[in-house]
């Protein structure tokens, strides 16, 4: 509140005490003012005292309108005096009205206040499940390092499933033992039995060098148990280049496993055999979880590896020449390396999934736990 | 192939030290795969030991059962008293006595009891009660010098023993046999390796039982040698009978005993005939169509003209390289054996089993193909064990019917092997290594000439050679060394388009499913889908897992449905699902895909060949909505799915292809048919969405007012150029709302439509916010509540222009689906 009105009195005036401008009513007139808008509890109080006090017929507006009748030579003085204190009284109806209004902004907020920790569950939860984030996931991989994504049919030419990857007719594979055949019987076409005809594909379309990580759905005739699923899915890669080697598909390996489980994992190699690959090998995964400490160590046993130390995760190798020279590549100048895995198994041991069951039946129970990336 | 640790050790000198796990982790690190390491008998403990029975009283109980009651000498000065129940046992017999505190296979622990009025000190043991054998007829008695009393019965019985368990994969036939994985553990400890194979025995010869091969490609080599006087009542040896067992084999009898144990030790199946029961020489042949024979199970087959047989003059007598017959099969009263060992194509012994669903030890290894010289000298070391352990002689003259050729020499560069693995290895390295797994090789010029071993089929191409070298010099030899790929184009527009929708999908807060593709006619009829309907006409599977389901799907929804109704059965009644994926659409008269040679590259003409028989197999995207689509809660009512988020589902995926989605009504199964909408973009059909038809709701046991979409996302198309940025006006805009009525069966696309063109381009949005049917109206009337949103680009507009631009687009509704201004 102002309080500088002292210094202002005229101490020569000649204006009678009656004078509604006699310096000492114009200072009470401003004292009432300031003593209304002070006592204003709310908004709505302080407009009353607006309007008796600062309003078109308040005693200073009132008093304001006799300033013509003086003589001239007061005039001046009368119209400091009584601005002053017009001023003093709307600066102290400014600072009452912002400060009535912050208190009663704060009093409507507190008023509003809810339990944030109401649960608002209107909208349903989404989900992807993890089959295809696994295969996003590792399409990413591979993308970053300059490989493409291919996907072939899944109902395909037995020619491409199996011939050209140096599978011969009598493979005990190509057995309705093991694969789903199309009717009529002998025309040549099955459900895939993994995503090497993708494979097979690209090198009869394009020429080296070739990168490529090939993700999708896959068929064999076992029926669905905790263990088996007859549908199942895989994602496979290939590479034909000049001067490929062994080396090459470890060093993949081993880049692809710290990408998909933390950096320092390691993968091993162990001989196998394979009719699209020679060399050939099956693929290990150093476990992720104990990374080795729990082989011969009863005291920390591991679930994930069954206290190996290793997972089994795919098979992979040299790509056979057999098969390069089917799909028209050029055996003398081009090699190449292929690895695969199942991403059933995978999602298994990376989640610790325990029924094979549970990534078919589409309970949404399940797959709404692994949200939009898995 | 199960190993006998005891007995590999027998061909490998094996240090002591060296344990079966170790033996198993190197056969692992050189490509066998060992599952297991069997340790048997170690669940046998404490005194088990040779008892001679000295005496027994014969007691008959009230119970009817006959026991005796032996004294039994177990090297202890004293006897031990035991009640025994067999009775196939006489005084002075050896047998093999449990004292108290022996623990027998299945944890069965030996105390000393009362039992039969007597304290029986041990048990007297028979053959399945040690885990050696089947035999609970009686006790098992040994023979007399096989041990004294109180000698360790598990060391003369050969109870315990590790056993391998290796799964033989399809290049590696060799390694079912003793010969061919001792050769193995040679080379992984670096041990000398001794062949038991000592001498080839490849003469041609014609002087033992006659045999004719009319087909030499399917038998290109058949070694036959005669034993007679063979003693009918000889029987195995234990060692051999145990050494069959841990192999997994059961002992039979002498003459196949051998037989077995043989092809276990060199690969080499052989088959023995009673010579008694041979009518005329033995002739092979492909079977005749028709033709039956009873092979050794008891099954009588019908043969096929791929098969081979062995024959003489009374017809077939055996299925080649499978199982022989029932009418030359040894039994005891065989005393002359004619002993036969061939090498049969692979591949025909492998369609022979298939066909017969009859997997044999002997099938096994011809599939995989046997060593193709070993015949004479299998057929040789059948004969001669036959007779030193059963006595009789060999007759004077063998047979040997075709002989395999050496293999031909492959010439591979010296580096070769160093070039596959990626790292050098030197020249020396690699011959050494070849040979090790038995081939013969020399060196010029940079060039290593190498003669594959006859056991190794599978030896043929420069990189099965690698293979050898690399995997003996270990895989873990092989540095890592990232490739470098050329610049990738990323992923292709219709894999991001697939992604995208996938999120918005869930964003929306669909969850996904991934069904399996296989459907039935049922699913078509629950679906109402009619009779001539295209979708009926799928692909069918040859061998489906489930005859109910022999069909693959030609669209998304039997496997949204069936998954919902799955989770409704769960308590999850309010869903909202999503799939992906591809549809399966045969082509009318598509050809059958034809079989390509694999020598070289097939034209292009024979690829498009291949893709000419197969269906079509568009993508397509499908959701499925039952129960709430927005939750009950504390905020009041939830609202029902229905077939407007059905629709909205099809313009969430419209939207994420940036392409217009034009509906119409239709009526299509299994939607309901006044709730369906047809769904083009650019004229094009793409799909459907809307309310499902009650009865199929119904069918599948789904809550009221399912509703489903399903896109194709192949002729959806996609936004292929940039977004044209609109220009974005800062004057105020002039609002402006109209109500029109029309008939009930005017869509309202149809006015909106109309308002749009009347209106021009002063219009900047419409909107429907008010549908009204009632009192007010005459019947059969709606009326449609827009708001008209004007504005320019360049200036605000003058009330002038808000009103004739309005009243052109009511005039243009008027005209096209007449509309009347409510109210005016």
């Amino acid at each position: 509140m102002p309080t500088n009105h002292d210094s202002s009195a005229l101490t020569d005036s000649k204006l009678s005490e009656d004078s509604p401008l006699h310096p000492d009513r114009v200072n009470r007139m401003r004292d009432e003012a300031i003593a209304a808008i002070t006592a204003a509890k709310d908004l709505e109080e302080l407009r009353a005292a607006r309007l008796a006090h600062a309003g078109d017929r308040s005693p200073l507006a009132l008093a304001n309108r006799q300033i013509g009748q003086l003589p001239p030579e007061e005039r001046k003085d009368a119209g400091m005096r009584l601005g002053a204190a017009r001023r003093a009284v709307s600066e102290a109806l400014a600072a009452r009205q912002s400060q009535l209004a912050a208190e009663h902004e704060a009093r409507i907020l507190r008023e509003e206040t809810v339990d944030v920790t109401l649960p608002w569950d209107i909208e349903p939860r989404g989900a992807r499940h993890p089959l295809t984030t696994i295969q996003e996931r590792i399409s990413d991989v591979f993308v970053a390092m300059g490989w493409e994504v291919v996907e072939g049919p899944e109902v395909e030419a037995e020619w491409l499933n199996f011939d050209a990857l140096n599978i011969p007719p009598d493979h005990p594979a190509r057995t309705t033992m093991d694969t789903f055949f199309l009717e009529p019987e002998h025309a040549g076409v099955v459900l895939r039995t993994h995503t090497s005809p993708g494979q097979a594909r690209t090198m009869l379309s394009r020429k080296p060098p070739i990168y490529i990580v090939c993700p999708g759905r896959t068929y064999r005739t076992d029926e669905l148990d905790a263990t088996h699923t007859p549908v199942f899915h895989q994602v496979e890669g290939l590479v034909v280049d000049e001067g490929i080697t062994m080396a090459h598909l470890k060093g993949t390996l081993d880049h692809f496993a710290q990408e998909m489980f933390g950096s320092g994992i390691k993968t091993r190699l162990r001989p196998s055999y394979f009719p699209f690959t020679e060399p050939s090998a099956e693929l290990d995964l150093q476990c992720f979880v104990c990374r080795g400490a729990s082989v011969g160590n009863p005291d920390r046993p591991c679930r994930t590896c069954s206290s190996e130390g290793w997972i089994e995760w795919g098979g992979c190798g040299v790509v056979n020449p057999r098969v390069l020279i089917a799909c028209g590549v050029d055996t003398e100048k081009y090699s190449g390396f292929a690895f695969g895995m199942g991403l059933e198994r995978t999602l298994m041991f990376r989640h610790g999934i325990e029924d094979m069951r549970d990534m078919v039946e589409g309970d949404v129970r399940f797959t709404q736990a692994f949200g939009w990336e898995a | 192939m199960l190993v006998p640790v005891s007995w590999l050790r027998e061909i490998v000198a094996l240090p002591d030290s060296v344990t079966s796990r170790e033996i198993a982790e190197r056969l692992v690190r050189a490509g066998l795969e060992v599952e297991t390491v069997d340790e048997v008998g170690a669940d046998v403990s404490g005194p088990l030991v040779v008892g001679r029975v000295l005496s027994y009283e014969t007691e008959t109980h009230s119970n009817g059962k006959t026991i005796r009651w032996c004294q039994v000498d177990v090297g202890e000065g004293q006897p031990r008293g035991i009640v025994c129940g067999a009775h196939n046992f006489a005084v002075g017999d050896l047998v093999v006595v449990a004292l108290p505190g022996t623990v027998l296979p299945g944890g069965f622990k030996i105390t000393a009891r009362r039992t039969y009025g007597h304290i029986s000190d041990g048990m007297i043991c028979s053959e399945r009660e040690l885990g050696i054998g089947d035999d609970h007829a009686g006790i098992l008695v040994l023979a007399p010098g096989e041990g004294t009393p109180g000698e360790d019965a598990p060391q003369i019985l050969k109870l315990r023993d590790d056993v391998l368990d290796i799964a033989v994969t399809p290049d590696r036939g060799y390694t079912m046999s003793m010969r061919g994985v001792a050769r193995e553990v040679a080379t992984a400890f670096d041990l000398p390796f001794v062949d038991p194979v000592t001498d080839t025995l490849r003469e041609p010869a014609d002087s033992g039982y006659p045999v004719r091969v009319e087909d030499p490609v399917g038998c290109p080599s058949f070694a036959a040698v005669t034993v007679v006087g063979v003693d009918p009542s000889a029987v195995s040896p234990r060692w051999l009978k145990r050494r069959l067992q841990l192999a997994g084999m059961r002992p039979i009898s002498l003459g196949v005993d051998v037989t077995n144990y043989v092809m276990l030790e060199l690969g080499q199946p052989i088959h023995g005939y009673d010579r008694a029961l041979l009518r005329g020489p033995i002739v092979v042949r492909r079977a005749e169509p028709g033709e039956k024979l009873q092979t050794l199970d008891g099954v009588t087959r019908v043969l096929d003209p791929d098969d081979i047989v062995i024959t003489d003059d009374s017809g077939p007598i055996g299925l080649a390289g499978v199982m022989g017959g029932a009418t030359t099969e040894l039994s005891d009263r065989t005393t002359d054996i004619v002993v036969e060992a061939a090498y049969w194509d692979p591949m025909t012994i492998a369609r022979t089993s298939r066909r017969h669903k009859l997997s044999t030890e002997a099938s096994k290894r011809f599939e995989r193909g046997v060593d193709s010289q070993l015949q004479g000298f299998a057929a040789r070391r059948v004969a001669e064990l036959l007779v030193e352990l059963g006595g009789g002689r060999i007759e004077e003259g063998s047979t040997l019917v075709g002989v395999m050729p050496d293999r031909e020499p492959v010439r591979i560069p010296a580096n070769h092997a160093g070039r596959v693995a990626g790292y050098d290895i030197p020249v020396e390295r690699s011959v050494r290594r070849l040979e090790d797994v038995g081939c013969r090789v020399s060196v010029a010029d940079g060039t290593l000439t190498v003669v594959p071993p006859s056991w190794r089929p599978d030896l043929r191409d420069p990189n099965d050679f690698a293979e050898e070298v690399i995997r003996l010099e270990g895989y873990e030899a092989v540095p890592s060394v990232l490739p470098v790929a050329p610049p990738g184009r990323g992923l292709t527009p219709d894999q991001r388009l697939r992604r995208l929708v996938g999120r918005v999908l869930a964003g929306a807060g669909y969850t996904e499913v991934l069904a399996y593709p296989f459907v039935g006619p049922a699913d078509f009829d629950r679906m109402r889908v009619p009779a001539d309907d295209p979708r009926r006409r799928a692909a069918r599977i040859a061998n489906p897992l489930s005859e109910e389901e022999p069909l693959l799907r030609t669209t998304l929804l039997p496997g949204l449905l069936a998954t919902a109704r799955r989770n409704v059965g769960r308590g999850m009644t309010d869903l909202a699902l999503f799939e992906m994926g591809a549809v399966f659409l045969p082509k009318d008269g598509a050809p059958a895909a034809p079989r390509l040679p694999v020598d070289h590259r097939p034209s292009d003409d024979e690829v498009a060949a291949l893709d000419a028989a197969l269906p079509d197999q568009p993508r397509r995207v499908a959701v499925l909505l039952c129960g709430e689509r927005q939750a009950s809660g504390w905020w009041g009512q939830g609202r029902q799915a229905s077939w407007a988020d059905a629709v909205a589902a099809a313009r969430l995926v419209a939207d994420a292809a940036g392409v217009a989605l034009e509906l119409r009504a239709a009526d299509y199964a299994p939607w309901h048919p006044g709730r369906c909408a047809a769904c083009y973009v650019d004229g094009r059909l793409v799909g459907h969405a809307g309310e499902l038809h009650p009865k199929v709701v119904e069918a599948y046991g789904l809550p009221a007012r399912a509703s489903a979409m399903e896109l194709d996302l192949s002729l959806l198309g996609m936004r292929t150029s940039p977004v044209r940025a609109p220009r974005v006006s800062p004057y105020p805009p002039a609002k402006e709302d109209v109500a029109l009525i029309v008939k009930s069966d005017v869509s309202a696309a149809d006015v909106e439509a109309a308002l749009r063109e009347g209106a021009g381009e002063l219009l900047e949005s419409v909107r429907l916010f008010d549908v009204y049917t009632g009192a007010q109206l005459e019947p059969g009337t709606k009326s449609l509540a827009f708001a008209l949103r004007f504005r320019a680009p360049d200036r605000t507009l003058t009330d002038a222009e808000v009103g004739a631009a309005k009243r052109a687009a009511v005039e243009e509704a008027a005209r096209r689906t007449g509309a009347v201004q409510r109210g005016a």
